[in-house]
């Protein structure tokens, strides 16, 4: 009796040892993806863009992957712990999605060689710490050209958050695509301080149209201009995702991230053991930046011309840096035929001639 | 059976320590609730959001790190709450030593000379305390309510803040990018144990606990503050000079939650940045009323509040729970714990039997 | 200036300061009876969610207005357990309830992110919609803004004329000596936080119904503290309450409108300048004391005790 017993052990303990030994050979261990977001996910704009992109990641990649995000990290001491905590836990890639995270991503980096980092927004690398962003201004001058084409009034409102460069590059290359179909059209802008702040988004827009915009642009993550837009019948553009449904009339289009591409391709770089520490900064031809549906109120030529300039511009045999383009003041700034490199576009802040006020400095 | 309520001959100060116990409990107790509302085993929930982030050396040291600020703040808002002063304002106080702190960190980083490292501190320090200097200002001689004047003031102190880091103290070589460039070695604070991130800052609150149990208990002016903050006219009774008394405990306090701010800025962080406080003055608030105004309970409820942060992110990471569980909470820690304190004055008397003749009633009762 | 411009602006105005009204109306009332809520912005921040919530499973919108109506009282009803039943400090009390607001909000809000919602669109009055400028700014607003001025006109009445209005006074300025002549303290004092937690509610939910109408975290962004500052800036009086939203409103929209204009300050210097003012403003009410001490309800803030 007691030796049965003791075989009815001894098999159970085989039994379950074998079980797990099989379960551990026939799946491999999946890669550990960390995302560290600077917004809550539920934001509508930024970090919600981010998420839908690691989703995408999960949906395509399956069993290979394994993520975990963190919401709302504040951007001061607190970053480095989270990101060191995700390293520590096993994460194989993580992605830090804000520009603050820039020097904590560097010094974890440090002491995990064989973790891989990704920080957008940034311009430092490392050893094992590559960066990427996408070219937003690339679909903003696309709908500066649908603006100048629009436009009755000749005036554009434009709701900034921060005056900093990817903003700055943004109202550029907005006002050179309008003032390329339109060049009586100016900009006016608007600094909320804030990249999301609903009320104040939905004031800042409603003071431009009372100025006599009849198009709102916004470089903010709340629908809210669009809303303002469609309750005061002029039309606007939105950002990051589609807000087509937050003012249906409203809505012309928009630049749109999309963030899935990058992620997965990030991923199976590092499953397949081929992953650089590379700058990536992708436009339309990477398929980071695209186009939120045009309004039916745009005519079929308009929405041909701009798409021709999408093609030209992912192929690259348009550039929309290049000159002449003229500051302010009128005086060239980029001379015929040349055209900035990514380092003077990465630190741009001045305005180009047709947009009103001036910079805060 | 009837449950009355009546007031104790008589403060209890077994209550008086037992009311945060209580309420750290009944919080665990909510939070285990919560946890299975989630789907979670409440066990693991509690385990992930209040071990786990310190189940090694490096997450106890993280602790430290996250507390000092919040330590700092919560040991200058005593003396202030303790005088019946309402500092709101620990938050643009800490602010404007960041940021006042950093534009001397900044001018000073490449001179050589152990004076440099103290100078920036001090400016820290003196920058908060002219930021408390208004309220108190204000108060004593316009009589403005300071709970309205340092909300205010947090919001200028912010926005100060996001000038100067959009502005004057941007990183020439940051590409436009709104932070300043990174510390030198001169102008950052030695570390209490290498190879973590545990900085001098919390050695600064700990001492300043020292010094603010000394002067609470053994000196003349921290028996004056307690008159004054139980009871005005008493002080004015005995001749203390109120305004004094004022000027004394925001100033300390401004000084000590400045210190707070410089501390963060050139410890962990290394740059002045925009978000160089995620509420570190407001958590302070709740921070010195869970520790009872006294230096070792605000300790010991500043590790608490920090070891919540940290569970937050640790719930995130191991369990994907939502981050507003973390403001949950807090929020909760401090109603239970304000409920809770109602039992230092006052206790529930339950009668059992409603015959019995009143002169028996107080043996007849149990009270807690 | 155009006309057209300053009708707009008058009309931006009107909108942007009626979440402020609404809540420092019930702030106010509240205040009077002596009891002072910190806790705005939380109070704000649940009636925004729960009346988006509300409002996008049923389709109605005046059943959102009703929850978070529902939702603020019941926020007050946290908060009055502790101050009044429990004694609890007021100050850490409020605090506690915006940072808990803050988190729940967040919480249960999380689902319906990101959902479009057709808010409340303006209703324009016969006749007084046509008037020049005021016609625009004030008649063609929505049912809200119209509630807005209608509540801030009865609590004028309550206050100036009725005799309920004279007890919360009373109870305001001396609960014992109010005890002492037979009010009902507490009652009263529960009736005005609870009538605050609504108006909070409805404050949080005009933003999230009418004015920017969709759900996002924290999406008061601070406005529940510009509104107890209102309070003050009032020194508590109705009148000067609407006045003073209005006249918030209108700085908010000149800061941005100056910038569209090409005004070349910094925007977050500008963005100091309305609490600047509430500053100044506070000095300027407070400095004469035996003034000061007729405006604010003299227990403000200090628990009663009815067993002395």
């Amino acid at each position: 009796m007691k030796s049965l017993i003791k075989k009815a052990i001894v098999s159970v303990i085989t039994a379950g040892l074998m079980t797990l030994s099989t379960l551990s050979s026939a799946v491999e261990k999946p890669l550990k993806v960390g995302f560290v977001y600077v917004g809550p996910v539920g934001d509508a704009g930024w970090t919600y863009g981010h998420d839908e992109g690691r989703l995408e990641m999960v949906e395509k990649l399956g069993k290979n992957i394994e993520t975990t995000y963190v919401e709302s990290v504040s951007e001061g001491a607190d970053a480095e712990r989270v990101i060191r905590k995700l390293a520590q836990q096993g994460h194989d890639l993580i992605f830090t999605t804000s520009f603050g995270y820039m020097n904590p991503t560097l010094k974890v980096a440090k002491q995990f060689p064989n973790v891989k980092f990704q920080h957008a927004t940034g311009y430092k690398r490392g050893k094992n710490v590559g960066t990427y962003s996408a070219r937003f201004y690339e679909g903003r001058y696309l709908t500066g050209v649908i603006a100048g084409h629009m436009t009755k009034n000749n005036v554009i409102g434009y709701v900034g958050s921060f005056p900093i460069p990817e903003v700055v590059q943004g109202i550029n290359a907005f006002t050179l695509g309008l003032r390329s179909v339109n060049p009586d059209a100016t900009v006016k802008v608007v600094w909320i301080n804030s990249w999301y702040d609903p009320a104040k988004e939905r004031e800042a827009a409603e003071s431009l149209i009372a100025q006599g915009a009849d198009i709102i642009n916004q470089h903010t993550d709340s629908p809210a201009p669009v809303q303002a837009a469609q309750d005061k019948g002029v039309y606007a553009f939105g950002y990051d995702t589609d807000m087509t449904r937050f003012g249906p009339d409203a809505h012309l289009t928009g630049s749109m991230v999309h963030w899935g591409g990058f992620y997965t391709d990030t991923a199976k770089a590092v499953l397949d053991k081929q992953w650089k520490p590379e700058d990536v900064w992708g436009g339309f031809s990477a398929g980071m930046v695209e186009m939120a549906p045009y309004n039916k109120a745009i005519p079929e030529k308009v929405i041909a011309q701009v798409e021709t300039f999408k093609e030209q511009i992912a192929d690259g045999t348009f550039t929309i840096f290049e000159g002449p383009i003229k500051t302010q003041d009128g005086s060239i700034k980029v001379s015929e035929g040349t055209k900035l490199n990514d380092g003077d576009i990465l630190s741009m802040n001045w305005y180009v001639e047709g947009v009103e006020g001036s910079l805060p400095n | 059976m009837k449950i009355s309520i009546e007031r104790r001959p008589q403060d209890s100060n077994l209550m008086k320590y037992l009311s945060p116990l209580l309420a750290v409990l009944l919080t665990l107790m909510a939070g285990g609730v919560i946890f299975t509302l989630q789907g979670q085993d409440p066990w693991t929930g509690l385990y992930t959001f209040f071990i786990l982030p310190i189940s090694d050396s490096y997450g106890l040291s993280e602790l430290g790190v996250k507390a000092a600020p919040i330590l700092l703040c919560a040991m200058g808002l005593a003396v202030c709450f303790r005088a019946n002063i309402w500092n709101i304002g620990a938050e643009g106080q800490l602010l404007m030593g960041a940021l006042m702190g950093s534009w001397a960190a900044l001018s000073w980083m490449d001179l050589e000379g152990i004076w440099v490292l103290p100078a920036v501190l001090m400016s820290g320090a003196v920058a908060g305390l002219l930021w408390a200097l208004i309220p108190a200002l204000l108060r004593n001689h316009f009589n403005t309510n300071e709970i309205l004047t340092t909300i205010m003031l947090n919001y200028i102190a912010l926005n100060l803040l996001l000038y100067a880091v959009h502005g004057p103290l941007k990183d020439p070589h940051g590409f436009n990018f709104p932070e300043s460039a990174l510390f030198t070695e001169a102008v950052t604070l030695p570390l209490l144990l290498e190879g973590t991130r545990l900085h001098i800052g919390l050695a600064f609150g700990l001492f300043a606990g020292v010094c603010i149990w000394v002067l609470m208990t053994k000196t003349f002016l921290g028996f004056q503050l307690k008159v004054i903050g139980l009871d005005v006219s008493a002080g004015h009774f005995a001749g203390f000079r109120e305004r004094r008394l004022v000027y004394f405990s925001l100033l300390l306090c401004g000084a000590l939650a400045g210190l707070a701010g410089i501390s963060e800025v050139s410890g962990p962080i290394g740059q002045l940045v925009p978000s160089v406080s995620p509420g570190y003055g407001y958590a302070a608030i709740i921070v010195a009323f869970l520790g009872r105004l006294h230096p070792i309970g605000i300790l010991l409820a500043s590790l608490l509040m920090a070891l919540v942060y940290m569970g937050g992110e640790m719930g995130q990471i191991d369990l994907g729970l939502p981050l507003a569980m973390g403001s949950l909470f807090q929020g909760m820690l401090l109603f239970f714990l304000l409920a809770c304190d109602f039992l230092i004055s006052y206790r529930f008397r339950i009668r059992t039997m409603s015959n019995q003749p009143p002169a028996h009633g107080r043996n007849a009762g149990v009270n807690c | 200036m155009d006309m057209d411009l300053i009708t707009n602006i008058l009309f931006a105005m009107v909108r942007t300061g009626t979440p402020l009204l609404l809540v420092a109306l019930g702030e106010l009332v509240c205040e009077k009876s002596g009891v002072l809520n910190l806790g705005q912005e939380g109070m704000m921040l649940m009636g925004a969610v729960i009346g988006f919530i509300a409002a996008i499973t049923t389709g109605s919108l005046i059943f959102g207005v009703i929850m978070s109506l529902i939702v603020g009282m019941a926020m007050a009803l946290l908060f009055g357990l502790l101050v009044i039943q429990l004694r609890a400090n007021q100050v850490a009390t409020g605090l506690a309830l915006t940072i808990f607001g803050a988190g729940l909000s967040a919480y249960v809000g999380t689902d319906y992110i990101g959902q479009a919602l057709a808010g409340f669109q303006p209703v324009l009055i016969p006749l007084l919609s046509d008037i020049p400028v005021l016609g625009k700014a004030l008649f063609s607003q929505d049912i809200l803004v119209y509630c807005s001025l209608g509540i801030a006109l009865a609590i004028w009445l309550f206050f100036r004329f009725s005799r309920p209005g004279l007890v919360v006074k009373a109870i305001g300025e001396s609960p014992h000596s109010a005890t002492a002549v037979g009010l009902p303290v507490i009652l009263t004092r529960w009736l005005a936080l609870l009538f605050g937690g609504a108006m909070a509610g409805l404050g949080g939910a005009y933003l999230s119904l009418a004015y920017t109408p969709l759900w996002a975290e924290g999406m008061t962004a601070g406005r529940g503290w510009i509104a107890l500052a209102l309070v003050v800036f009032a020194s508590w009086k109705v009148e000067r309450v609407l006045l003073g939203a209005w006249l918030f409103g209108l700085a908010s929209i000149m800061h941005l409108v100056l910038q569209g204009m090409g005004a070349s300050i910094s925007s977050n210097l500008l963005a100091t300048l309305p609490y600047l003012a509430t500053i100044i403003v506070l000095v300027l009410l407070s400095s004469n004391q035996s003034r000061s001490r007729l405006l604010a309800p003299m227990s403000l803030g200090k628990p009663y005790h009815p067993t002395g």
